[in-house]
């Protein structure tokens, strides 16, 4: 068994960033939209400290807590985003949420 | 017999990481293909922890507290809070995917094919081939280091205190959003 190099991690968060992507692309509620943005939010932020950790160097950590703070606007704004198009449609399906469609 | 002396010729990293690994991997997989709404974010907490253990392979304890705290404590409540708010819709008898599944699972295995081969390529380099001791400098001082250079003007002092005005504007947007209003309530306007 070879030791655990950064190829590891790089694997992981491209699996992970994989099924994030998979998730908004193919699910059809809004909710789970939300949960795979995060896990790809997720793999970026593995991505930033295993360089970090391999570098020597902690911005990476730093990053990853912009991108955290971010990752929290995000949420909160989305939600609510939810919440009001639920109240008016009655429905987070987002094949149905076609308001803005051309 | 042989996957004995494979399991003990294994390192205490490489165990953390395998198992962190497949918690992370498996509750995403659960994520994206459980039909109940509830359970998905009860696997995201846990897809959340695995990343969290990742992090503690990583020597970033700091960061795996923060992941605790953030992802596990505040945004996976909020998420189910929003299921609660919307459960009305979950009827499990109808399909949980939507209407562009086929193009879009293309999309999916075409960009995570085109990441893959730009990586393979990179792989290779000398430089990453085995994880290098962290200075004690570094690692032991991780958080007053992170500290510092929030604070540091020719660190990160500005980004900081820009993403703390983004989330302040951003939690008020929220709220203004789902405040509800009932004077664009059309039944009101028309009495």
């Amino acid at each position: 068994m070879p030791p655990v190099t950064i190829e590891w991690y790089v694997a992981l968060s491209v699996i992970l960033f994989l099924i994030g992507s998979m998730g908004v692309l193919l699910r059809r509620n809004a909710i789970i939209l939300f949960m795979s943005i995060e896990m790809m939010l997720n793999s970026a932020n593995l991505l930033f400290v295993a360089f970090a950790r391999y570098l020597g160097d902690l911005d990476g950590q730093v990053l990853v807590f912009f991108v955290i703070t971010v990752a929290a606007a995000e949420v909160a704004v989305g939600l609510a985003l939810i919440v009001a198009i639920f109240r008016t449609k009655h429905s987070i399906n987002i094949d149905e949420i076609n308001l803005m469609k051309g | 017999m042989t996957f004995l002396t494979f399991l003990t010729s294994l390192t205490s990293e490489q165990v953390v990481f395998i198992l962190a690994s497949i918690l992370t991997i498996g509750a995403a997989l659960v994520v994206v293909t459980n039909r109940n709404l509830f359970h998905a974010a009860l696997a995201l907490m846990a897809s959340f922890l695995g990343v969290a253990g990742i992090y503690i392979t990583l020597d970033a304890g700091f960061l795996a507290a923060a992941q605790l705290l953030v992802y596990i404590g505040a945004i996976s409540i909020l998420i189910i809070f929003a299921i609660m708010v919307t459960r009305r819709m979950m009827q499990v008898s109808e399909s949980p995917f939507n209407s562009q599944r086929g193009l879009g699972f293309f999309v999916a295995v075409a960009g995570f094919l085109i990441v893959a081969v730009v990586i393979l390529q990179w792989f290779g380099g000398e430089a990453f081939a085995a994880k290098p001791p962290v200075a004690p400098a570094v690692l032991s001082n991780a958080v007053a280091a992170l500290g510092v250079s929030f604070v540091n003007p020719n660190a990160f002092a500005l980004p900081f205190i820009v993403i703390s005005i983004l989330l302040l504007a951003a939690l008020i947007g929220a709220i203004y959003i789902a405040w509800p209003r009932q004077r664009i309530d059309p039944a009101e306007d028309e009495a």
